[in-house]
């Protein structure tokens, strides 16, 4: 770990996710003379604050110019330094997708990309500040590593572990407060490896970022009303994804629901997937995330409304469980 | 310091040197950007035959000053250089742009030595070249950062973002040329999209803007000897502005049409004939002009 600070569950209820973050990385910062925060017109929206007040002539402010931002932290890592980028993961994916592919990914710059407003967190924004695709982009850019925190307490996991890492990570976060999912910062956090929030044997529940804590909290509800043993992983990273615990889940429960803040294209559900069909393993599979551009509102309306809530997750976890996925060999009866 | 005669003189000489060999290349790889990479060969050569403050033994020596060719393209142009120069093995360009070669259209940094950008995308130079240069202040270094796009690429909003970075954070440490071939795929800039006043608006993005003509070794060295002098202290950077000719040397010099050719033999015997008359004209010159 970088510095001193660590951070809590009694510090996530009071400050948010990104401000954990600018409190991570001023922390990284007061040590690390070579690193530096880079930001378009959102040090204050992407919670820079605390940067500002350590050490202000290392926040380079671009404007609103998320391209140029990409590209001046791709040429600062080539010189020696380590950026943090902080930006809305709408534009830090989109506007800036070919910086993102070309300046840092195919050129291995060491540049942090912290996304923030990721998902449908900021809500009532709308589609254009709604990042729904962002995981399907940044996953299938090379050399990328891609992290969805669950909590405040993992984005600061996630913060410290890009930046004793070399090479582009992108870190997506939301826009607010998330549902206190750890309360420590030692539960075992490592880039490419789930963490077990639950353990089961029926049914295996993978979900990143906000979604976790819902189907933590499907995953009470269920053992308690259906007496089911619901596994719930953190797939925290998306790439490089966790295969062994995937297969394990595979093998054990023969059942998955994926979830996530994010289309059903090309991310976490697809990347889950991916991997079981490489494995020629068969289970129950059902990707739950959003069909197309999210309805405007707050983000628990609109989770609600793609059933990537809690509510989602357990209609979801009871149709599965109906289906007849039996670990013989006759497929005749398999659905 | 002036140019001497003498050294305008071996300037010219490495410069056809290396006209002759991004000719031979462009036979090797069968085709090739030969249009701009001709037309900013003459800025190449003063970089790295001048300039550039760098080391063929430690590629990757932190104080070096950079180099970023955001016109990407011009490597045909760009891997001689940094193979003559010594850096990559002048066998190296036997493959250019074959299956398997560590050198294609557009160089990648993590392949060839010498290249401090990977670029091939329009209009992401100027961006980089704000970061490095940023990187220098930020760490107390004085490595000077250089940057060339093209004309055509100025079409690229990404650059006008990059302009706006390098003013405000007043990065005279990195300096900015731009190959004014008057010339892209589709035909004439100001046919396809319409450049001027182009020095005017470079100035009003805040640049100190020198305009030369780019295929002239006495002007690009006069004007970067300008843009060093003022990269001392921290202002506005210098942008020069290089009026070149897409295709420099070539018999289809100007054309737009040149901007990627393949050679068959009789034209490879008749371009080599008339590169060597070109550089006997601007011998002539530089033995009348220089000093």
């Amino acid at each position: 770990m970088a510095g001193g600070f660590v951070y809590n569950a009694i510090d996530q209820t009071e400050v948010a996710t990104a401000e954990i973050y600018g409190k991570a990385i001023a922390d990284i910062m007061l040590n690390a003379p070579k690193v530096v925060a880079i930001t378009a017109d959102l040090a204050k929206s992407t919670k820079l604050g605390d940067v500002l007040k350590v050490c202000p002539e290392r926040v380079i402010n671009v404007g609103i110019a998320e391209q140029d931002m990409m590209g001046v932290a791709a040429g600062m890592a080539k010189a020696g330094m380590v950026p943090f980028v902080s930006g809305f993961s709408a534009f830090c994916s989109m506007r800036a997708c070919d910086q993102l592919h070309t300046d840092i990914c195919y050129q291995k710059a060491n540049v942090k990309i912290v996304a923030t407003h990721s998902g449908t967190s900021f809500g009532q924004a709308g589609s254009t500040h709604h990042a729904i695709t962002d995981l399907a982009i940044t996953r299938a850019m090379p050399n990328l590593t891609v992290i969805v925190p669950a909590d405040g307490v993992e984005t600061a996991n996630a913060v410290n572990a890009a930046y004793a890492t070399e090479g582009p990570f992108y870190i997506r976060i939301n826009r607010g407060f998330d549902l206190v999912l750890n309360t420590t910062m030692d539960y075992g956090f490592e880039v490419g490896k789930a963490v077990t929030v639950n353990e089961g044997t029926d049914i295996t529940v993978i979900a990143c970022g906000s979604c976790v804590a819902q189907a933590k909290k499907a995953a009470e509800f269920l053992s308690n009303a259906d007496g089911l043993s619901v596994r719930v992983l953190n797939m925290h990273t998306i790439k490089p994804i966790d295969k062994e615990a995937i297969l394990k889940a595979v093998l054990e429960t023969r059942r998955i629901i994926t979830v996530e803040d994010h289309l059903v294209t090309g991310g976490l559900g697809s990347a889950v997937s991916e991997v079981v069909v490489d494995s020629g393993k068969a289970c129950a599979f059902k990707m739950l995330g959003h069909q197309g551009f999210a309805m405007i509102g707050l983000q628990e309306d609109i989770m609600a409304d793609a059933g990537i809530d809690a509510n989602g997750i357990i209609a979801a976890v009871r149709e599965v469980m109906k289906k007849d996925f039996e670990e013989d060999d006759n497929w005749d009866d398999e659905y | 310091m002036a140019l001497s005669k003498q050294e305008w003189l071996a300037l010219e000489k490495k410069a056809h040197e290396l006209r002759h060999l991004t000719l031979q290349t462009t036979v090797w790889a069968g085709s090739g950007h030969l249009g701009g990479g001709m037309s900013v060969l003459d800025l190449l050569t003063v970089m790295y035959y001048k300039y550039l403050n760098i080391k063929v033994d430690d590629p990757k020596w932190e104080d070096r000053d950079r180099f970023i060719l955001s016109k990407g393209h011009a490597a045909i142009a760009y891997a001689p250089v940094l193979c003559d120069k010594g850096f990559n093995d002048v066998e190296m360009l036997k493959t250019f742009n074959l299956s398997g070669s560590k050198m294609g259209m557009h160089l990648d940094s993590n392949k060839v030595v010498g290249v401090d950008a990977s670029t091939g995308s329009l209009g992401h130079g100027a961006s980089i070249a704000a970061g490095t240069a940023l990187a220098a202040r930020l760490q107390g270094k004085d490595f000077l950062t250089y940057i060339v796009t093209g004309d055509g690429e100025l079409g690229e909003g990404s650059n006008w973002e990059g302009f706006m970075t390098m003013n405000h954070y007043q990065l005279s440490n990195c300096i900015v040329y731009i190959d004014r071939n008057h010339c892209m795929i589709d035909g004439n800039t100001e046919d396809v999209m319409k450049l001027e006043p182009l020095a005017d608006k470079l100035t009003a993005f805040g640049f100190n803007t020198i305009c030369i003509d780019g295929n002239n070794i006495k002007e690009l060295c006069d004007a970067t000897d300008a843009a060093i002098a003022r990269s001392k202290e921290k202002c506005n950077p210098t942008c020069i502005l290089m009026d070149t000719q897409k295709g420099a040397g070539l018999p289809v010099a100007g054309d737009y049409h040149c901007h990627y050719m393949a050679i068959d033999d009789p034209t490879f015997e008749q371009y080599k004939k008339e590169l060597d008359a070109y550089y006997a004209k601007r011998v002539e010159r530089a033995e009348k002009e220089g000093e």
